[in-house]
């Protein structure tokens, strides 16, 4: 014990010296959720439209003032002909174009129907998408209300509720994935980084020679990183609660033993990739691209699980971001307790063994 | 001869898949003796050490270190043994008392005997200006010494040297080489794997491999009159070029 406590102190040491790594480690969470929360985000706000209104009475005035008092779109210019539409969108002045065919409250009288088109510049599906939902919701509103007072019969009208983030803010969907990318970058990384720094400088064999245990070496190497991601899981939660009020509607300490079981894991990879390696940079490529790309890319951090190919899907049942993420965003979210969640902590949990065993097989192939 | 020996080694034999790294070596190194490996890059010198050093397992045959069977008592040869590695083996990123204390810690000792211990080490070496220095700032010459230092900190029976003057002045050896004699005074059995030939003529005995062979064993006295060559350099040649016609 006291031979592990000399360790620790020697890494402590590694770690407060070398203060432009520790600045990265402490001011990367807050620096990575800032960006994230400000520069990624689904919310629209007063996008520029273009209306050509072929008709140009009451209703369709009407139906234009509802749609630019809004709030999430304002009129960039009155487009007067069918050509000035693509000219508009190519100059990229305009995302979408709301089309009133002619005479249009006539026909809405005498037909009951009329036609408006919604055209979007769809180079960027995701904001299309989103215009195009939005304008809908505020025509079918104003429909409705019309039909409601000219006619005595009841439409059944949708209400949409979101639920966990009424307000879709694209902080609560990036908080939960910002701590597992840190949490494994930081674990895995900087243990496997740190123990291929000792076979690369010659002073690991010193210490395997030495009547030090193998695995008090290790347990040595990882303690202080273990304390470091706590520290940053922690500084991601208090920043998002406090700059985009992401709550933790669970229970704190589930999310906090969770996302120690997390580092955990991580920290397993890091031995691992450092046993299958022996130099810091190759230790340090490994970590970035089979382990960032994947908590990035496969985990439901940014792109839904559900939407991707079947094999996508598959690969992404043995990433294990993926669970962490879900286990974090139902306890933060939705205030899920383990009674929920015992599966996907089970699975990390049986992760985490998997890694540290064929660590151990490794380690002790090296040694024979 | 009734010496004692520090290490007894019968027929070992280490294979690497097909490669066979030391085929079927039988040597004894008895206490006090300074007692070196020489031979070319991959004649399996540092293989042999890290098997006796407990960091590598022999394939078969009977060894003893320090009167511990490797394959049974590793842990007891390691609380034994020093080791200093080819590369630095002290961390540049510690001040010399903190590199010092931490192997000090590691291998068991108390921090009141650490501190006595340093201290006196540290005024020996005229390490006193720079104890609280980060090892990075000392010149290459003082951190070999100081890194042999700390490999017999903990007063081990047999030290093993792996290349240990790679890339140092030859002033430094020479200082280096007498720390070395210093301790194998004081009974410390010292095994050093090298390249150099100058170095191999301050060696008590020297066990010259090849491919995986020992080719001679003997002092360096008697090598370069059985090989009736002008010095260690002449016989390692003519026992590499016999090697190579094989």
């Amino acid at each position: 014990m006291k031979k592990f406590i000399g360790f620790v102190k020697k890494e402590y040491y590694h770690i407060i010296r070398d203060p432009r790594t520790l600045f990265v480690l402490i001011a990367m969470p807050i620096a990575q959720i800032l960006l994230f929360g400000y520069v990624i985000t689904n919310e629209i706000k007063n996008a520029s439209i273009g209306i050509l209104d072929h008709s140009n009475d009451e209703i369709t005035k009407q139906i234009s003032s509802k749609i630019l008092s809004s709030g999430y779109f304002k009129l960039d210019a009155s487009i007067n002909s069918e050509q000035e539409i693509h000219e508009a969108f190519r100059k990229g002045k305009i995302k979408e174009v709301i089309v009133f065919e002619p005479h249009f409250s006539e026909k809405l009288k005498k037909e009951g129907t009329a036609k408006i088109q919604i055209i979007a510049d769809a180079s960027d599906p995701n904001i299309a998408n989103l215009l195009t939902n939005y304008t809908e919701a505020i025509i079918r509103n104003y429909s409705n209300s019309i039909t409601t007072q000219n006619t005595q019969i009841s439409l059944i009208t949708p209400e949409v509720r979101m639920l966990y983030n009424s307000e879709l803010k694209g902080a609560y969907l990036f908080v939960p994935g910002i701590i597992a990318m840190l949490l494994m970058l930081i674990s895995a990384l900087m243990t496997s980084i740190s123990i291929t720094r000792e076979k690369e400088l010659g002073t690991m064999e010193v210490l395997l020679a030495s009547p030090l245990n193998p695995f008090t070496v290790i347990a040595g190497k990882v303690t202080p990183y273990l304390m470091l991601s706590f520290i940053d899981a922690c500084l991601i939660l208090l920043t998002g609660y406090f700059v985009f009020n992401v709550p933790v509607n669970g229970s704190i300490i589930l999310l906090l033993a969770e996302c120690l079981l997390f580092i955990f894991m991580a920290l397993s990879l890091g031995i691992l990739i450092s046993t299958a390696t022996k130099s810091q940079q190759a230790a340090m490529l490994i970590s970035l691209v089979a382990l960032m790309l994947p908590t990035i890319l496969l985990s439901g951090f940014i792109f839904p699980v559900e939407n991707m190919p079947l094999i996508l899907q598959y690969l992404c049942k043995i990433m294990p971001p993926k669970y962490f993420i879900n286990i974090v965003r139902t306890i933060m979210l939705k205030g899920g307790n383990l009674s929920t969640l015992w599966s996907d902590t089970l699975i990390l949990a049986g992760m985490s063994i998997f890694f540290i065993l064929v660590s151990v097989r490794k380690y002790k192939i090296r040694l024979e | 001869m009734d010496k004692e020996k520090a290490i007894t080694v019968k027929n070992l034999v280490k294979k690497f898949g097909n490669f066979i790294a030391n085929d079927n070596l039988t040597f004894d190194v008895y206490k006090g003796e300074i007692f070196g490996f020489l031979g070319a890059n991959g004649a399996g010198k540092t293989t042999t050490l890290k098997i006796l050093c407990g960091l590598s397992k022999p394939t078969s045959g009977q060894i003893n270190v320090a009167g511990f069977n490797v394959y049974t008592e590793t842990n007891k040869i390691k609380n034994n043994i020093g080791y200093m590695s080819q590369k630095f083996s002290l961390y540049e990123d510690l001040t010399v008392y903190e590199n010092i204390r931490f192997y000090g810690g590691i291998y068991g000792l108390k921090l009141k005997d650490i501190r006595k211990r340093a201290d006196e080490l540290i005024q020996k070496l005229g390490l006193t200006n720079v104890r609280n220095e980060l090892l990075s700032s000392i010149p290459l010459g003082w951190k070999q010494k100081l890194a042999f230092s700390v490999a017999i900190f903990h007063h081990p029976k047999i030290v093993f040297l792996d290349e240990p003057t790679g890339g140092v002045d030859p002033v430094t050896r020479r200082e280096f080489w007498d720390m070395i004699y210093d301790a194998a005074s004081e009974g410390i059995t010292i095994i050093v794997t090298t390249h150099y030939m100058d170095e191999a003529e301050y060696c008590n005995r020297v066990c010259i491999m090849v491919d995986g062979r020992i080719e001679a064993i003997d002092t360096p006295a008697q090598l370069i009159k059985t090989y009736n060559a002008a010095n260690m350099n002449d016989v390692f040649i003519q026992l590499a070029r016999k090697a190579k016609q094989q």
